[in-house]
C-alpha cells in the first residue's frame, strides 16, 4: 500500500490546482455556515434567553391616563399572566457637553415590584421609587455621551429643568434596538432611555396613582388577539391607542427582520456553495478515475479490491475537504466573530456571544464527502466493470451526434470548431448544465448583494431627497393653534415653516382592522410629501385620505373605498373617511389627509402638533439647540442629520460588502469555470494537439478549449440575472414590515457589475489553464495512446 | 532531369535530457528529400527516425544542425513561423489516427480546409482515399483502416508539398494496412506529393522510390528503389 501511498501524493500534485479549487468551495461552504448562519444562531440564542431571563412582555398598550384600581380588571382577562403598568413620556434633555437637541424617552421604574421585560444592569444600581432626580440611563446612550455613574445633565420634565444623576447603566429587552419615535435607524448620540422611580416619576407628570402604558405577559395558549380586544375595551375611556403584539413593537420587529435576512441567507448562501462543492467533487473525481482507467485495470491486474482502488482516489477528495474545512473553520469562525460584533453596534444585548453549532460543520463536511464518495465510486465503478485486460487497450473514441443547432438546419453557418465546441456541451448535457447553474449562482449572489444596496440607497434618497426635505421637524409638548405657524416663521433663521396635527386613528375595513396615525397637512405643502415608489408625488386630496400601501394591504384594500375612522383621542369620534389614493412608499405607515379635512373628522380645536421646518443653510445645529430648549417643544429632530449619518454607516459598509460577496461569488464561478476548463483539457489534450500539428495556432487551439466555458458562462449569466432578480423579489417580499419595505429595483449597473466579474472570475480561470495548455508537449501527447 | 529539394537537412543532432541521463536521439544527420518523391525510413525502434520526422515537420527543435525547406531555412525557435509552416506546407499522418471524435469524417478535413489558402473539396479528398460514402459518419462509426484513411484525407486536403507519416500502418492489420498503403501511393501518384513514410516494418520498404536505414541516430544506408513493389504483393 506503500507504493500508492506515493501515487496519491503525486497525482495530488499534479492535480492541485483542482484540489485547491475544491479546497476553496469547501472552506467559503463552510465560513458561510460558520459565519451567516451561525450570526443568526448566536442572535437567536441571545435573543431568546434575554427574553426569557427578562420577562420579555406579549403584548403592549399605549393610553392617556388610567388610575392603578383598573390593573385588577386587566388582570382578570382571560389568558393574562401578569400585568406592568408604567409612566411613560418624552422630554428634551440637555446634556454638558452637547451642543444640538437631545430626547429621552423617561419610563418609570420600581426596584420593589417583578416588572416585565426587566432591566439588566451594566453598572451601577436602579434608583428607588421614591428616590428624585436619580436615574438610569441605557448603555448606548451612556457610551454615546461618555455619560457614567455620578454624572450630572439635565431634563425639561414637564416644563421644569431637572437637574438628574446617573446611579446606574442598563439595558432593556424592550429597547434592544434603541430608536427615537419616527426614526428609522438609531442615534444613540441625541436620543437616550431614561428610567427613574415610579412615584418621583408620576408626582412630576400627574401620573400619581396612574399609568399610561400596560405591558401584559401571557399563559401559553392565550389568543393575543382576544386579549387586545379585551384589553382595548377596557382601556377605551382612558384613552386607549390600541394594544398591540411583538409583532409590532419596534424592537422586536427589527430583530425579527435581522433575524430572517439571516436565516435565509444563512440558509440560502452555504447550500449554494455546498450544492457547488458536490458537482465539483463528483466531477472531479469521476474525470480522474476515467484517465487512469488503465492504471486501475493494471491495479486490478495485481489483484487490488474495487473498494481498495475506490478508497485510494476517495483518500483525494478527502484532502480536498480536509483543508477547506480547516480553512473554513478558522475562517468562518473569526467571520462570525467580527459579523456578531457588528450586531452588538446595532442590538444591544446582555449577552451577545459567537456561537456556532458544530452540526452544521458536519452536515457541510458529510455532504462534501458524500458527493465526492458518490463521484469516485461510480468512476471506479465504471472502469472496473471492464476485465483488466480490455481497460488496458485504449478507449474507443467517444461518441457523438450531430447538435441541436445542426439538426435544426444552421449547420451551414457554424465552422468545424464551432461544432466541436457545441457538440462537446451537447455530448455532457448534466454536467454543461450543472456548470451553467454554478455560474449562474456565482451571477445571482451578486445581483442579490448588490441589489440590497441598491434598494437601501434607493429607499433613503427617496425618503430624504423627496419625501422628508425640511431641516428639522418639531413635535410639540402639547396641542398648539395653526397660528404657531406665524410665530415659527419669524425665527429669524427660519425660512419656511408648515405645521403638521398627527392624529391616532383605528381604521376598520369590513372585518379588517388596523392603528395607524393620520398626518394632516395644508394643501401645497411640500417640505413634506407624498411620493410613491416610482418618486412620483401624490397630490394631497381636499377631502379624503390617501394610505400606505401597507395600511391598505392591512385593511383589504386594493382601491378607492370606503373605511371607518376611530379616532383614539378626544372626544373619540367614529366617522366614515373615503380613501381616494393608495401610495406605494417604503417607511413607516401612515395616512395622509388635508389639515382642514382632518380636523372636521378629528373633532376638537383646529390644533396642531407639530411642524417642519427650513432654515438657512448653516443654522441647523444653532436653531436644533435653541428649540429644545422651548418648554414648548417636545422633540426636535432633523431627517437631515438622519440622513447624513445613515450616509457614513452605509458607505463604511458598503466597500466592506460588496468586497465579500465579490470574494464568495468569485471563488464559485472561478471553481467552476477553472474545473470545468481543466477537465476538458485533460479529456480532450490529444485533440488540442492534434490540431497544434494541423497548424492551428496556440491562440486558436486555446480559443477552442475556452469556447466551451465562455459559451457556458455566456449562457449562464442571463440565468444568473433572471436567479438573482428572482432571489431580490423573494427577499422584498419577505421583509414587509409596518417600519419599512424594500423596493425592487434591481439597477442596470448591477446586471452590469455581476456579469463583469464573473467573466472576470472566467478569464482569470482560463488564464491559469492556459498556462498549462502552453506547455503542453505536442508530439509526446500524440505518440501515446489515449 | 534535376531533382528539386523538399527538404534539405545538414548536420542534425538532437539531444534529450532524460533527468541524470542524455539520450543522443540524432547524430549529426544529413537527409535530403526530393519532390515526388515516396520515401521510406526504415529503423528499429529508437533508431531515430520519428526525431527527424519531427523535426523535418516543424514539431520539434533540433539540438544543433540546419534544416531547408524547399530554399527556406526553418527556424525551428519561431512558434508562430513553425504553426504557419505546418498549416500550409507539410501534413502529417500517426499511427493513432488523432481525429477529433466530435466531428464527421468530412468535418475533420474541413477543420484543415477552413484554415487553408486553396485546400482541396472535403469530399474530394475523402474521395481520394475511398471514404465517399462515409463522409458524415463519426470516428466511433468508422474502422481503424478508415479512420486512418480521414487522417490521410485531412493531410493531404490543404495540398501540401510532402505527407510525412510515421507509422501509419502500426495499428491496422495485413489487409487494412494495404488499403492505406495504396491511398498514400495514389496521394503521391496523382497529387505528385512527396512522401515520407517511417516504418519499423522493412515489408513496406518495397513501395518506395528510395529505402533510407537508420540506426542509433544515424543513417545506415540511403539506396535507391528502382522497382517499386505493387502494394498487392507486400505482406507482413
Amino acid at each position: 500500500m506503500r507504493s500508492l501511498r506515493h501515487k496519491l501524493v503525486r497525482d495530488t500534485w499534479h492535480n492541485r490546482g483542482q484540489v485547491l479549487s475544491i479546497a476553496a468551495v469547501v472552506a467559503t461552504a463552510i465560513m458561510t455556515v460558520l459565519s451567516m448562519r451561525g450570526t443568526y444562531e448566536s442572535l437567536q440564542h441571545a435573543r431568546d434567553s434575554f427574553y426569557q431571563e427578562s420577562s420579555f412582555p406579549h403584548v403592549w398598550a399605549r393610553l392617556e391616563r388610567a388610575p392603578e384600581s383598573i390593573r385588577s380588571r386587566i388582570e382578570a382577562i382571560d389568558g393574562v399572566q401578569a400585568v406592568d403598568t408604567r409612566v411613560r413620556f418624552m422630554a428634551n434633555l440637555r446634556l454638558p457637553d452637547r451642543i444640538g437637541s437631545v430626547t429621552g424617552l423617561f419610563s418609570s421604574v420600581d426596584p420593589e415590584v417583578h416588572a416585565l421585560g426587566q432591566l439588566v444592569l451594566r453598572s451601577g444600581r436602579l434608583p428607588g421609587t421614591r428616590e428624585r432626580d436619580r436615574v438610569v440611563i441605557n448603555e448606548k446612550f451612556s457610551e454615546a455621551n461618555g455619560l457614567e455613574e455620578g454624572d450630572t445633565f439635565d431634563g425639561i420634565i414637564n416644563g421644569q429643568m431637572r437637574h438628574l444623576m446617573v446611579v446606574g447603566v442598563a439595558i432593556s429587552p424592550e429597547y434592544m434596538y434603541p430608536l427615537a419615535p419616527g426614526s428609522i435607524f438609531p442615534d444613540h448620540e441625541t436620543f437616550g432611555l431614561i428610567w427613574m422611580g415610579r412615584e418621583v416619576l408620576a408626582a412630576e407628570s400627574d401620573m400619581e396613582g396612574a399609568f399610561n402604558e400596560v405591558a401584559l405577559q401571557l399563559r401559553g395558549g392565550a389568543r393575543e388577539a382576544a386579549v387586545i380586544d379585551a384589553l382595548d375595551r377596557i382601556l377605551k375611556p382612558y384613552g386607549g391607542q390600541g394594544g398591540y403584539g411583538r409583532s409590532e413593537q419596534i424592537s422586536h420587529q427589527f430583530l425579527e427582520g435581522e433575524l430572517a435576512q439571516n436565516r435565509n441567507t444563512g440558509t440560502l448562501i452555504p447550500a449554494v456553495f455546498l450544492a457547488v462543492v458536490a458537482f465539483l467533487l463528483n466531477m472531479v473525481l469521476r474525470r480522474l478515475v476515467d484517465t487512469q482507467r488503465q492504471e486501475i485495470a493494471v491495479l486490478k491486474a495485481f489483484g487490488y479490491t474495487n473498494a481498495t482502488v475506490g478508497w485510494f482516489y476517495l483518500r483525494f477528495a478527502l484532502l480536498a475537504v480536509f483543508m477547506g474545512t480547516v480553512v473554513g473553520v478558522v475562517v468562518g469562525t473569526w467571520l462570525g466573530h467580527v459579523m456578531v460584533d457588528l450586531y452588538k453596534e446595532y442590538f444591544v444585548f446582555p449577552d451577545l456571544s459567537y456561537r456556532f453549532g458544530v452540526d452544521l460543520v458536519a452536515i457541510a463536511v458529510v455532504i462534501s464527502i458524500l458527493s465526492a464518495a458518490v463521484g469516485a465510486l461510480g468512476g471506479v465503478r465504471a472502469a472496473t466493470s471492464l476485465p483488466p485486460a480490455e481497460a488496458m487497450r485504449p478507449k474507443a473514441p467517444a461518441r457523438f451526434r450531430p447538435g441541436i443547432f445542426e439538426r435544426m438546419g444552421f449547420e451551414r453557418w457554424l465552422s468545424s470548431t464551432a461544432r466541436m465546441v457545441l457538440r462537446n456541451i451537447e455530448r455532457q448535457p448534466v454536467k454543461s448544465f450543472l456548470s451553467a447553474m454554478g455560474v449562474a449562482f456565482s451571477v445571482a449572489i451578486l445581483v442579490l448583494g448588490m441589489f440590497m444596496f441598491d434598494a437601501i440607497e434607493y429607499m433613503m434618497d427617496l425618503q430624504f431627497n423627496q419625501v422628508q426635505r425640511e431641516d428639522i421637524s418639531l413635535v410639540f409638548e402639547r396641542p398648539l393653534p395653526e397660528s404657531v405657524q406665524t410665530e415659527i416663521e419669524h425665527h429669524p433663521s427660519v425660512t419656511e415653516a408648515e405645521i403638521f396635527r398627527s392624529v391616532p386613528v383605528r381604521l376598520i375595513h369590513g372585518h379588517l382592522e388596523k392603528e395607524a396615525g393620520i398626518i394632516g397637512r395644508r394643501l401645497g405643502d411640500d417640505l413634506q410629501r407624498i411620493v410613491d415608489e416610482d418618486g412620483r408625488e401624490i397630490r394631497l386630496p381636499s377631502e379624503g385620505m390617501v394610505l400606505s400601501r401597507f395600511l391598505a394591504d392591512e385593511l383589504g384594500l386594493d382601491g378607492p373605498g370606503m373605511v371607518w375612522a376611530e379616532v383614539l383621542e378626544g372626544s373619540r369620534p367614529v366617522r366614515t373617511v373615503a380613501v381616494v389614493d393608495i401610495v406605494d412608499d417604503f417607511l413607516g405607515a401612515s395616512a395622509y389627509m388635508e389639515l382642514g379635512a382632518l380636523h372636521r373628522l378629528a373633532g376638537g380645536t383646529r390644533s396642531v402638533n407639530g411642524a417642519n421646518v427650513k432654515v438657512f443653510p448653516g443654522t441647523r445645529d444653532a436653531v436644533m439647540d435653541e428649540m429644545a430648549t422651548l418648554p414648548s417643544i417636545a422633540g426636535v429632530s432633523s431627517p437631515r442629520k438622519m440622513y447624513e449619518i445613515f450616509r457614513e454607516q452605509m458607505d463604511e459598509g458598503f466597500l466592506l460588502g460588496v468586497f465579500f460577496l465579490v470574494f464568495f461569488s468569485s471563488i464559485i464561478a472561478l471553481a467552476v469555470i477553472y474545473n470545468g476548463a481543466r477537465i476538458a483539457l485533460s479529456e480532450r489534450g490529444r485533440e488540442l494537439a492534434s490540431l497544434r500539428v494541423l497548424g492551428f495556432s496556440r491562440q486558436e487551439v486555446a480559443v477552442l478549449l475556452f469556447s466551451e466555458q465562455g459559451l457556458i458562462t455566456f449562457v449562464a449569466i442571463p440565468i444568473g440575472w433572471l436567479l438573482g432578480y428572482w432571489m431580490s423579489w423573494a427577499m422584498v417580499n419577505a421583509f414587509v414590515t409596518e417600519s419599512y419595505r424594500i423596493p425592487f429595483l434591481v439597477d442596470t449597473g448591477t446586471f452590469v457589475f455581476s456579469a463583469a466579474a464573473t467573466i472576470l472570475a472566467a478569464v482569470l480561470s482560463s488564464l491559469v489553464v492556459r498556462r498549462r495548455l502552453n506547455r503542453y508537449d505536442l508530439i509526446s501527447v500524440l505518440k501515446t495512446r489515449d | 532531369m534535376e531533382r528539386h529539394h523538399i527538404f534539405r537537412a545538414r548536420g542534425l543532432t538532437k539531444m534529450y535530457d532524460m533527468g541524470e541521463v542524455r539520450v543522443e536521439a540524432l547524430r549529426n544527420v544529413d537527409f535530403d528529400l526530393y519532390e515526388g518523391e515516396l520515401l521510406v525510413l526504415l529503423g528499429a525502434s529508437g533508431s531515430g527516425k520519428s526525431t527527424l520526422l519531427n523535426i523535418l515537420g516543424g514539431l520539434d527543435a533540433p539540438t544543433e544542425g540546419t534544416v531547408w525547406y524547399r530554399d527556406r531555412e526553418l527556424d525551428t525557435t519561431d512558434e508562430d513561423a513553425l504553426t504557419d509552416y505546418r498549416r500550409h506546407h507539410v501534413g502529417f499522418v500517426f499511427q493513432f489516427y488523432n481525429l477529433i471524435p466530435s466531428l464527421t469524417a468530412r468535418e475533420n478535413v474541413a477543420l484543415v480546409t477552413e484554415i487553408s489558402d486553396d485546400p482541396m473539396r472535403p469530399d474530394e479528398a475523402l474521395d481520394l482515399v475511398g471514404l465517399a460514402n462515409r463522409l458524415d459518419h463519426f470516428p466511433a462509426q468508422l474502422s481503424g483502416g478508415e479512420q486512418q484513411r480521414v487522417a490521410i484525407a485531412r493531410a493531404v486536403a490543404k495540398r501540401p508539398q510532402v505527407l510525412l507519416c510515421d507509422e501509419p500502418t502500426g495499428a491496422l492489420d495485413l489487409e487494412t494496412g494495404r488499403i492505406v498503403l495504396r491511398a498514400l501511393e495514389r496521394v503521391n501518384t496523382e497529387l505528385k506529393t512527396a512522401i515520407a513514410v517511417i516504418t519499423h516494418n522493412a515489408a513496406i520498404a518495397g513501395m518506395g522510390d528510395r529505402i533510407v536505414r537508420m540506426s542509433s541516430g544515424q543513417i545506415a544506408s540511403d539506396e535507391p528503389n528502382p522497382d517499386r513493389v505493387p502494394i498487392n504483393n507486400i505482406s507482413w
